[in-house]
Parts: C-alpha cells; sequence; structure tokens
C-alpha cells in the first residue's frame, strides 16, 4: 500500500468520523493557539520594551537618584528622596572632570494638568535645559525648542508632546496658543516629533517640557533637587570611561563610598537585561499556563484517539483478516493521527494568528508570533496525534486477526 | 449444472489429480486461556484436504468448528501441532508472511459478514486488492466484477446499511472471490439468513468449487452437508469421523 494510497485512506477515515475527528481537533487547535498566543504576548511585551528602550539612543548615560543615607545614618528606601541636583548635573558637564561626556540634561519630572481652552490633560511635566533635545535626540515637528536666554529668565513657554498636543488641540496648529499649566500660563512654542517607536501612546510622545526654571515657579518648589540626569557620552566607544568619569565625581561631590552611593547610574543596555529578565519570568509563566492548557488538550486527544481505537479494533482485525500486515495497519493509524494533529495544528496557528491580529487592539497589548512558537506547536500537536493514536494501533495491531475481530 | 454433476466432476478430478494436499493439519491442538482457566477446544487433529475438494464441517455447537476453521484461515494460530498449507509450514511464519498468505491464498467469508459499514459495496469488495498491491483502476474493475458475480452489479455504490442481510453476505463472499484465492473457507455463512439467501450464497459456492476452487464451509444445514462430497465430523474438540462420498453416475452412496 503506497504513502499516497495511505494518505486517501486516512482522510476518508477521518471524514467517516467526523465528530470524532472534530473533537480530536478541538483539543489540539485549543492547545496549540493558547500555546502560541501566551508565548506571543510574552514576547510582545518584550519587543515593546526593547524598542522604547532603543528609542533612548545607545550613546546615553541615566543617572538616577538612589538611596539616601541621612546624617543619623539611617538608609531611606531607592527613590525616597533625590539626591541629584542641578549642581550635579553641572558638574558633569564639566569637559575638565569628564571630558567623554557630551553633553548633559537634568530632567525634574511631575504629573500635571494642562488645559487649553475647553480640554485638559494630565501628563507629565518635564524641566530641563536646552541641551535636552539633542541628549534625547528628539526633533520638531513644528515650532521650536526653548532657548538658553528663555532657560535662564524662567519664560513662560513650553513645548508638547505630539500626543499632548493632539489631545489638547482638536484642530488647528498648538503653536503661539496659550495654555494653563498647573494654574500657570505658558504659550506652546513648538510639537516635538513622534519618537516612532513602535509602541504608540509610549508616554515619550506624552509629554510638556518646559524650562527648568519655570518647572520650579510652576511647582512652587525651590529645592534643586532634579529626578534623572541624562548624559549624553561622545560616542558608543567612549560609554564606559563616561560611566566611570560621572560615577568617580559624584562619589566625591556626595561624599560617599561606592558601596553607599546614593545614585545610580544605567546604560541602554542595562536597562534592556532588566526588562528582559522581567519579561524573561513572564515569557515562562505564561509558557507554563499555556503548556498546561497543551497538556489537557493532549489528555482529550489521547482519550479520543484511544477510544477510536478501540472502538476500531475489528476493522482492524477485519483488515489483518484480507492480508493487512501490521506495519501497514500502524502506517494507516500514523498517517490518520498526523493528519489530525497536523489539521489540528494549522488550523490552531490560524486562530493564534487572528488571535495576534485582533488582541492589542482590545487590550492593548502588541504580539508578536514566533516561528519558533508555530512549529514547536505543530511539531507537538503532531506528536500528539502519532503518540497517543499509533501506540494503542499497532499494539491492537498485534492480536491475531481474530481475536481483533471478536473483540467488542 | 445439478448439484449432483457438480459433485461427480470433482469427485473424479480428486481422484485422477493424486496431487500433494493444500491442506495438511497434524496433531492440532487449541487451548484458549482466560486467566486461571485453560480450555482446550481442540485435543489434537489430523486432517488433510486435496486441491479442489468441498468439505463440509458438521457437528454440535461449542465442539470446535469455528476454532478449527479460523486456524486453517490463519486468522488464529494452533497451540501445537502442525500445519502445511499447500506444503509450507505455516506455524513457522511471521506475522507478515501469514498476511501474505491471508491475502494471496485464502477467501473467508464470516458468519457476521464482517463488512466495513463506512465504505461502499466495491470499496468493500476491493481491500483485499489494496493489500495485494492491486492498483486503483484495476481493483475497482475487478471489485465490480466480483460483485456482478454474486449478483450485485446494480448495488456497487450501496452501503452494507442500505441492503438486506443476504445481499451483505453476497458482498462478502465477492470479496472472498476477487482475488481468486485457491482456498475459500466460509464459517456458517448462511447462520444469520432466511433460507432464499441461504440458496443464493450455496449456489455461488458451488459455483466457486466447479471453477475449481478448494472450499471448506462450516454448516448446520443438512441439505448442504449432505449434498458435499465429504464431511468432518467435529465433536469434543477432535474430528471423530471423515465420511467421503464417492460419486457414481451422479448419485451418491
Ligand atoms: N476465545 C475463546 N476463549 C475461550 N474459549 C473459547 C474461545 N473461543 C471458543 N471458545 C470455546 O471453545 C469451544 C469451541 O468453540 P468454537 O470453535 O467456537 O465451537 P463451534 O464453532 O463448533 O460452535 C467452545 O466451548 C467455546 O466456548
Ligand atoms: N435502507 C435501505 N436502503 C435501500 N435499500 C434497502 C434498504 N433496506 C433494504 N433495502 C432493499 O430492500 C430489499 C428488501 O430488504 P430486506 O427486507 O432487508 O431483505 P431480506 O429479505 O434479505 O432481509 C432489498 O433489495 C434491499 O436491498
Ligand atoms: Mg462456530
Ligand atoms: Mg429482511
Amino acid at each position: 500500500m503506497s504513502w499516497a494510497e495511505t494518505l486517501r485512506a486516512a482522510v476518508e477515515a477521518i471524514r467517516a468520523h467526523r465528530l470524532r475527528s472534530a473533537l480530536t481537533m478541538v483539543g489540539i487547535v485549543i492547545g496549540i493557539s493558547s500555546v502560541v498566543l501566551t508565548v506571543g504576548l510574552g514576547q510582545g511585551a518584550q519587543r515593546e520594551v526593547e524598542d522604547q528602550i532603543s528609542a533612548l539612543g545607545s550613546n546615553l548615560l541615566i543617572v538616577s537618584p538612589g538611596s539616601s543615607t541621612d546624617s543619623a545614618g539611617v538608609r531611606g528606601g531607592f527613590g525616597s528622596a533625590s539626591t541629584l541636583t542641578v549642581g550635579d548635573a553641572a558638574a558633569i558637564a564639566d569637559e575638565d572632570v569628564a571630558p567623554d561626556v557630551e553633553a548633559v540634561a537634568p530632567v525634574s519630572s511631575s504629573q500635571t494638568s494642562l488645559i487649553a481652552g475647553e480640554s485638559n490633560w494630565t501628563t507629565s511635566l518635564i524641566g530641563t535645559t536646552t541641551s535636552w533635545q539633542d541628549v534625547r535626540a528628539r526633533e520638531l515637528a513644528s515650532g521650536r525648542f526653548f532657548t538658553d536666554s528663555e532657560l535662564e529668565r524662567g519664560a513662560e513657554v513650553v513645548v508638547l508632546g505630539p500626543d499632548t498636543a493632539s489631545e489638547l488641540f482638536e484642530r488647528g496648529s498648538p503653536v503661539g496658543q496659550d495654555i494653563t499649566i498647573a494654574g500657570s500660563r505658558a504659550t506652546v512654542i513648538g510639537v516635538l516629533a513622534s519618537t516612532g517607536s513602535s509602541a504608540s501612546g509610549s508616554s515619550e510622545d506624552d509629554v510638556a517640557v518646559v524650562p527648568l526654571s519655570t518647572a520650579q515657579a510652576i511647582t512652587g518648589t525651590t529645592s534643586t533637587s532634579v529626578s534623572t540626569i541624562y548624559v549624553e557620552a561622545r560616542t558608543g566607544d567612549t560609554l564606559a570611561a563616561a560611566y566611570q568619569e560621572i560615577q568617580a565625581l559624584l562619589l566625591t561631590g556626595h561624599g560617599v563610598s561606592a558601596t553607599d552611593a546614593d545614585f545610580s547610574i544605567s546604560t541602554q543596555e542595562s536597562l534592556v537585561e532588566t526588562a528582559n529578565a522581567t519579561n524573561r519570568t513572564l515569557t515562562v509563566l505564561l509558557g507554563g499556563v499555556a503548556g498546561i492548557s497543551l497538556l489537557v488538550g493532549g489528555i482529550g486527544v489521547m482519550n479520543i484517539m484511544l477510544v477510536s481505537v478501540t472502538e476500531r479494533i475489528r476493522e482492524i482485525g477485519l483488515r489483518k483478516a484480507l492480508g493487512a500486515t501490521p506495519s501497514v495497519i500502524g502506517r494507516q493509524f500514523l498517517v490518520e493521527a498526523s493528519v489530525l494533529g497536523l489539521a489540528g495544528g494549522a488550523i490552531g496557528v490560524m486562530v493564534a494568528v487572528v488571535g495576534a491580529q485582533t488582541l492589542p487592539a482590545l487590550i492593548d497589548q502588541p504580539v508578536s508570533l514566533s516561528a519558533v512558537a508555530v512549529t514547536a506547536a505543530l511539531g507537538t500537536s503532531l506528536a500528539l496525534g502519532v503518540g497517543f493514536g499509533v501506540y494503542p494501533a499497532t499494539r491492537a495491531a498485534r492480536l491475531t486477526p481474530i481475536d481483533a475481530l471478536r473483540s467488542d | 449444472m445439478s448439484a449432483a454433476a457438480r459433485r461427480g466432476r470433482s469427485a473424479q478430478r480428486t481422484r485422477g489429480a493424486n496431487t500433494a494436499p493444500v491442506i495438511e493439519l497434524e496433531g492440532v491442538r487449541k487451548v484458549y486461556r482466560s486467566g486461571e482457566i485453560e480450555f482446550e477446544a481442540l485435543r489434537g487433529v489430523d486432517v488433510a484436504i486435496d486441491e479442489g475438494e468441498y468439505v463440509a464441517v458438521v457437528g454440535p455447537s461449542g465442539s470446535g468448528k469455528s476454532t478449527l476453521m479460523n486456524i486453517l484461515g490463519c486468522l488464529d494460530v494452533a497451540t501445537s501441532g502442525r500445519y502445511l498449507l499447500a506444503g509450507e509450514d505455516v506455524s513457522a511464519m511471521s506475522e507478515r508472511e501469514l498476511a501474505l498468505v491471508r491475502n494471496r491464498r485464502i477467501g473467508f467469508v464470516f458468519q457476521q459478514f464482517h463488512l466495513l459499514p463506512s465504505k461502499s459495496a466495491w470499496r468493500n469488495v476491493e481491500l483485499p486488492l489494496v493489500y495485494a498491491g492491486v492498483p486503483r483502476t484495476e481493483r475497482r474493475d475487478r471489485a465490480v466484477a466480483a460483485l456482478e458475480r454474486v449478483g450485485l452489479g446494480e448495488r456497487i455504490d450501496n452501503r452494507p446499511g442500505e441492503m438486506s442481510g443476504g445481499q451483505q453476505q453476497r458482498v462478502a463472499v465477492a470479496r472472498a472471490l476477487v482475488t481468486e484465492p485457491a482456498l475459500i473457507l466460509a464459517d456458517e455463512p448462511t447462520g444469520n439468513l432466511d433460507s432464499a439467501s441461504t440458496a443464493d450464497v450455496f449456489g455461488l459456492l458451488d459455483d466457486l468449487h466447479a471453477h475449481g476452487r478448494t472450499v471448506v464451509v462450516i454448516t448446520h444445514d443438512h441439505e448442504v452437508a449432505d449434498r458435499a462430497p465429504r464431511n468432518l465430523v467435529v465433536r469434543d474438540g477432535l474430528v471423530t469421523e471423515d465420511r467421503r462420498f464417492v460419486a457414481v453416475g451422479g448419485v451418491r452412496r
């Protein structure tokens, strides 16, 4: 019996037992699609974070405040108080002390509400210096960024992120319009271009950028502390050198040893790594859940396959009586199970593809399907079909024809 | 052609040919085991059947007729003893070789028909040809020819569920003869049939015998047994009588 003949017979047998075949496939479809989708969700989240971080630029060092030790020797928790000041930023900008630093942008950020006419919108207010635009590598879609003199005199000007601008102004150009920031009036002088990172609605595009001095006036603070200091190294190659320089400078400036450092410096690479570690945990977790559903689906498949073979032992006996060898019987069930498994797997992958298209719209999470997950899923469904279909069939094929014919 | 005339012809040929027997059983025993319980269904059977013979196997229910027939048809294996089929020792054969023997040499007709319910008549009949490796188009031609031979040329596309018992058994006979096997075995082929269908089926078996096939049939039908040139009587797992009727001038004595 040729393979083509066997394949035709398999398709015929599957169609002859429609309900049973459908039930078998449902188990596989559920298992496969959930595995592919959950793995896709994990990978989508990972890719999103990677995109966001790579949008930061590879020359970038981010100095964040760390735990601080107060005069009584009590260490505060991470981020409990900002230990970074405008003075630190100025020190890092000193070319003699940190020759590998290209530019420095201290940032103080807080949540504020913006009002433009009838619309209001809450977003993060970023108070920074003119070098922010270069350090963060941001383009302007329209208007201009603020100038050094505006920074010095604390001018009431604001540059909006593209998403912020569209939230506040449905029509017309925002440039030249006045808005109210936490009760203070400011004129919009520019709108940033979108970062273009895949994650739309990322906070990078929803900001209001004002001169540092203006931010202090708006929030009514006299403190010189900042939330973050962004540092651009001269090149990607001098990143490590710049890191060393900043660390030495801040340790000396704050009078602490490396073990008591009240700040931390991260690079894009280290951020990616941390994010990936988190996402890997997530993916493993989701994959575990999906694996369990695949297992449950597999047990369903096993049940139906076992029932199917038991029901068909008489058929196996008859075929043997008419001259089928055990290997031909084994091959028949192998092909049947493979066709069922692969068809179920293929439908499962299709369901996953459709899910990957529709899910992001529903839960605002990107899903990225991977060829590896799809291949592994198809392989698994094939293995399930074969494992649970062929083994009992070859056992049945070892019975004498009359024993198989007499079974019920 | 009358049954008596057929019997006469085959009797002459059996006498004249003097060939090696197609079936030779020596001390065949069959023990069924179910758990602790053993049951000896055949207790040492010696039988030889020549090519072209027509043998009716008779005996009371439970005497071991089916057990014997299943061994003859290579559907089951003897617990001990020797079975030579056309001179070859069956007991030494592998599963594969046994399948080949069943496919090429034997056509088996069961009391319960054993047709595949999801397949049409011709698809049921072609099955042995599938395992013989006959190409698809030839299979259909031969299956249709076999169905015509049993008088079902009009029903080739019907499924077993759409046919009467007699028709189903004729499909089963067509399946047994489609490979042109030398040996036709039938275990109470008319046990589930009415008398008209019974006559049909035995008519077909007679016809096969007339065309030179060796036919062994289990029957409770005295008329059928009486018409057969040779009767094997099985009692208690032994062949207790081997009656041969020599036809002289078309009359059995
Ligand atoms: N598979 C089996 N397991 C146990 N005992 C069996 C089996 N098949 C038949 N027998 C027993 O063997 C004896 C002969 O059975 P069988 O050959 O079917 O008789 P017959 O066909 O002459 O009616 C019976 O007593 C029957 O109960
Ligand atoms: N379900 C069916 N579909 C088509 N034809 C049928 C069906 N059942 C019976 N027949 C036909 O009706 C006729 C009589 O059938 P039935 O009474 O079963 O015959 P029997 O006397 O052999 O038992 C037969 O020719 C059979 O083919
Ligand atoms: Mg019987
Ligand atoms: Mg009827």
